[in-house]
């Protein structure tokens, strides 16, 4: 080993795995072409179509986020850079297997799941998670098939964060408000029938800690038929509420309230009203059979400013409705071969180092989602992938190996063997292009292929 | 929809919001940083890193900062792009101070 070369030179380059295409993934991989060592990097993603929740979560009617596609579209064109797409590791390849054709494996497979309730009822049909109806209408080949009915006109969301807008917004808009957006084809049939009506955003804590970003939601004062309302009282704030309002650095709540304020003085004029509901948790789930009914708890604020928790007071009252969307965090899910933190939904790591109780499991890394828990847009991945690159190269020494790393030539004998069709990037920007031509024929700026089937099938 | 720097960047430029910009859209020069807008997918994960709030988005401004639209616009596809953080400038923490944070 010692007449060796080290490990990220021409002779001895570094070879990582990295496991998810979302936006973590490809800030990793950008990390890593952009360090001063000799480095290949091959990524492994479950579905033929590549970049995560860019493509299936952000939302059909926010398309000037997704044009971070174009940056992963330039990382994806490096020499270092190859893409594997239609790969499970876990399933079709197991991760002992990763570890002994790389030097190093990054896991960036995101939070595929949603934070469970906990309460009576849940699994009733008609509750469902924000994820599957986010993943639903973005043409996800896994959620294609859910049934989701909006025949009852109340629709209840339980979470304020941004993806408890995105799915507000989404039953709020008028379907000619979304037809010319990317969002899948059944998923506009579908709603194009809903009669819902009455949607309700619910928080157990107030208006000031609702975690909605301010332009997520401005929009809903913008929208063609519908009109968001708050309850003026419930935006009397208690003394440690004003005093985190107070703080300078707390923008986005000053921002939010004001934006209540606005929306509980606001003529109700149109056909759907969307109401922002504070200080309420959800007790139970009722109905026969199917939801009909959710019991909520009032609740009171506790503690400091900025250390605030809902306290239920004792006072209930039972709101009627068709369907649930829980929205309460993602969540991760375990990978066999992987220590994971069942408490927190993510592989338990220390500056992306993934731990197995108190020591670093040589050559495993973690970043994004997986890593920190469901926090941050988009940007914030960029930064947490420098830092686990930054982790993984300050361990090189470590990671060099007397047997050679062989990279995906060891893998996909495997694959081959398992009858495995694999993607590669060019396989996939043919099916991209397959999309933007069916998209443009119904003036959509694509129109997704939603089955793992389909897109092989234009290969 | 625009998102811009204003002149709270200058003699400070902390450049925090760079680690989380994810398309690489700001710009520098010796005295600030600039955003342009051609590049910019307004996601807004800048504006809460700025430790002097010199970011503003939208129609979400102040009227005196109007300006620095058109001044982003204007100068950041003239200068390079900058890709990490910096350090700081000599004398932002001071200014920091001054400007109330």
């Amino acid at each position: 080993m010692s007449s060796k070369d080290p490990l990220g030179s021409d002779n001895n380059p570094l070879c990582v795995a990295v496991v998810g295409s979302g936006p973590s993934g490809f800030y990793t991989t950008e990390a890593l072409s952009r360090s001063e060592h000799v480095v290949r990097i091959d990524m492994y993603e479950r579905l033929p179509a590549p970049y995560g929740l860019v493509r299936y979560g952000v939302a059909p009617d926010h398309p000037k986020l997704k044009q971070s596609i174009q940056v992963y579209e330039k990382i994806a064109q490096s020499p270092e850079f190859r893409f594997f797409g239609n790969v499970n590791i876990g399933r079709d390849i197991a991760v002992a297997d990763l570890r002994r054709a790389y030097h190093a494996v990054v896991f960036a497979c995101g939070a595929e799941t949603d934070r469970r309730l906990g309460v009576d009822g849940e699994d009733l049909p008609g509750s469902h998670t924000a994820t599957e109806f986010v993943a639903w209408y973005n043409g996800h080949p896994d959620y294609r098939d859910r049934v989701f009915d909006l025949s009852h006109e109340t629709a209840v969301i339980i979470g304020q964060g941004n993806v408890a807008a995105d799915v507000a917004r989404v039953l709020a808009k008028t379907v000619d408000e979304l037809r010319h957006t990317d969002i899948a084809r059944h998923a506009l049939d579908v709603l194009a029938e809903s009669r819902v009506r009455d949607i309700h955003v619910i928080g157990r804590r107030g208006p000031v800690q609702a975690k909605f970003t301010p332009k997520e939601l401005r929009e809903f004062g913008d929208l063609e038929d519908c009109t968001p309302f708050v309850n003026p009282e419930e935006l009397l704030l208690n003394a440690s509420s004003e005093q985190e309002l107070e703080d300078k650095k707390n923008v986005n709540a000053r921002k939010n309230l004001e934006l209540f304020r606005g929306f509980s003085q606001m003529a109700a004029d149109k056909s759907r009203r969307c109401r922002f509901s504070f200080l309420k948790s959800p007790v139970r789930l009722e109905g026969d059979g199917r939801l009909q009914q959710l019991v909520l708890e009032s609740n009171r604020l506790e503690g400091e400013a900025f250390r605030q928790s809902a306290r239920g007071t004792g006072q209930m009252e039972a709101l009627e409705c068709g369907i649930l969307f829980r929205s309460i965090g993602y969540f991760g899910i375990a990978i066999d071969g992987v220590p994971f933190d069942p408490r927190r939904g993510v592989f338990p790591n220390r500056a992306g180092r993934i731990m197995e109780a108190d020591t670093a499991v040589a050559g495993l890394y973690t970043a994004g989602w997986i890593k920190r828990g469901p926090s941050g847009i988009i940007g914030t991945n960029r930064a947490d992938s420098v830092a686990t690159v930054a982790s993984l190269l300050a361990d090189l020494p470590a990671l060099d190996n007397p047997d050679s790393k062989a990279g995906a030539e060891a893998i996909m004998p495997l694959l081959e063997r398992k009858g495995v069709r694999v993607i590669s990037y060019r396989d996939w920007q043919r099916i991209d292009a397959e999309e933007v031509a069916r998209g443009a024929t119904q003036d959509k700026p694509r129109e997704k292929i939603t089955s793992v089937e389909e897109m092989l099938a234009v290969l | 929809m625009t998102t811009f720097v204003t002149d709270n960047c200058k003699a400070c430029r902390f450049t925090d919001c760079v680690a989380v910009c994810p398309v690489e859209c700001f710009h520098y020069d010796d005295d600030m940083l600039y955003i342009d807008p051609e590049v910019c997918i307004d996601c807004s994960a800048c504006l809460p890193e700025c430790p002097v709030q010199a970011i503003y988005e939208g129609d979400d401004y102040p009227e005196d900062k109007e300006e620095w639209i058109a001044i982003n616009a204007q100068r950041a596809p003239e200068l390079p792009v900058i890709t990490e953080p910096m350090e700081p400038l000599p004398g932002a923490e001071e200014r920091k101070t001054e400007l109330g944070f």
